[in-house]
């Protein structure tokens, strides 16, 4: 055997990579999802602004705004996941300090959607 | 000049660029404000987290939000916010229109890099004079 690389590897193609085009395309995708998403986000917000607590439980208990909102949320933080995770690959060069940075992003995008969701699951069954 | 062999052999020749004295190209300012944007909405999103739990924790909740949020440090972080989303939103159609394979002309892409910064600007200042002349809360 002349080489260090598996049989899978090698025929996998991906070198030192360790991956395709999977964060690429998965960075699009969520993109696009974004773009109507992100329209709605604004007319609520926009619609919320100067009213009241009991306007903005009532808007996001209706069940469209409570699945949009969700839908928005999480596209936003896989988004938001897959372009901090650039940002440390192209900035931070040691493999410990990218690793812990990397769970740590991880971990807290999860935090962040969690918290989202079961606000949102709250409001709505206020 | 043997002695110091560092020392260019002639000083009129091409140097690669400097960071410090180089001219940044207006393409280049759009990338790094679409890479800026994107980690401020990040910390946008958590700023969202935040405002759904304290909508969820009824009028209390709305209280402590509006608390921070109307103080001018607070209106200052919304603004950059809505700023960075028009923008970010934008620019993102610009990159997926990249994706396609349009608008890599050098003349378009400097053209296009204008049209996003001045539109993210006015698009930004719209949604907030919309806001204080009273255009906002549709939903009420």
């Amino acid at each position: 055997m002349s080489t260090a690389q598996t049989p899978l590897h090698k025929v996998q193609g991906m070198g030192s990579s360790h991956s395709g085009t999977g964060h690429f395309w998965h960075e699009r995708v969520t993109a696009v999802a974004l773009i109507p998403l992100s329209l709605w986000f604004s007319y609520v917000m926009l619609g919320l602004v100067g009213t009241s607590e009991v306007t903005a439980l009532q808007v996001l208990a209706h069940p469209w705004n409570a699945l949009l909102m969700g839908a928005f949320v999480c596209f936003t933080l896989w988004h938001t996941y897959l372009g901090l995770q650039v940002v440390v690959d192209d900035y931070i060069d040691t493999a410990g300090a990218k690793i812990f940075l990397l769970l740590l992003i991880r971990f807290s995008v999860i935090a962040t959607g969690a918290t989202c969701l079961f606000a949102i699951v709250r409001i709505a069954a206020l | 000049m043997a002695d110091n062999p560092q020392r260019p052999l002639a000083t009129s020749r091409p140097l690669s660029p400097h960071m410090t004295i180089y001219r940044w190209p207006v393409t280049m300012m759009t990338s790094i404000t679409h890479r800026l944007t994107g980690v401020g909405l990040s910390v946008g999103a958590v700023i969202l987290a935040w405002w759904l739990v304290c909508i969820s924790n009824g009028p209390e909740g709305w209280q402590s939000f509006h608390a921070v949020a109307d103080t001018p440090v607070g209106l200052v972080v919304l603004f950059g916010l809505t700023w960075s989303l028009v923008y970010h939103f934008l620019n993102g159609i610009r990159h997926l229109a990249w994706d396609l394979g349009y608008g890599f002309d050098k003349q378009v892409a400097e053209r296009n890099s204008m049209i996003i910064f001045a539109l993210s600007i006015i698009g930004a200042l719209a949604v907030f004079a919309a806001a204080w002349t009273g255009h906002g809360g549709y939903l009420q």
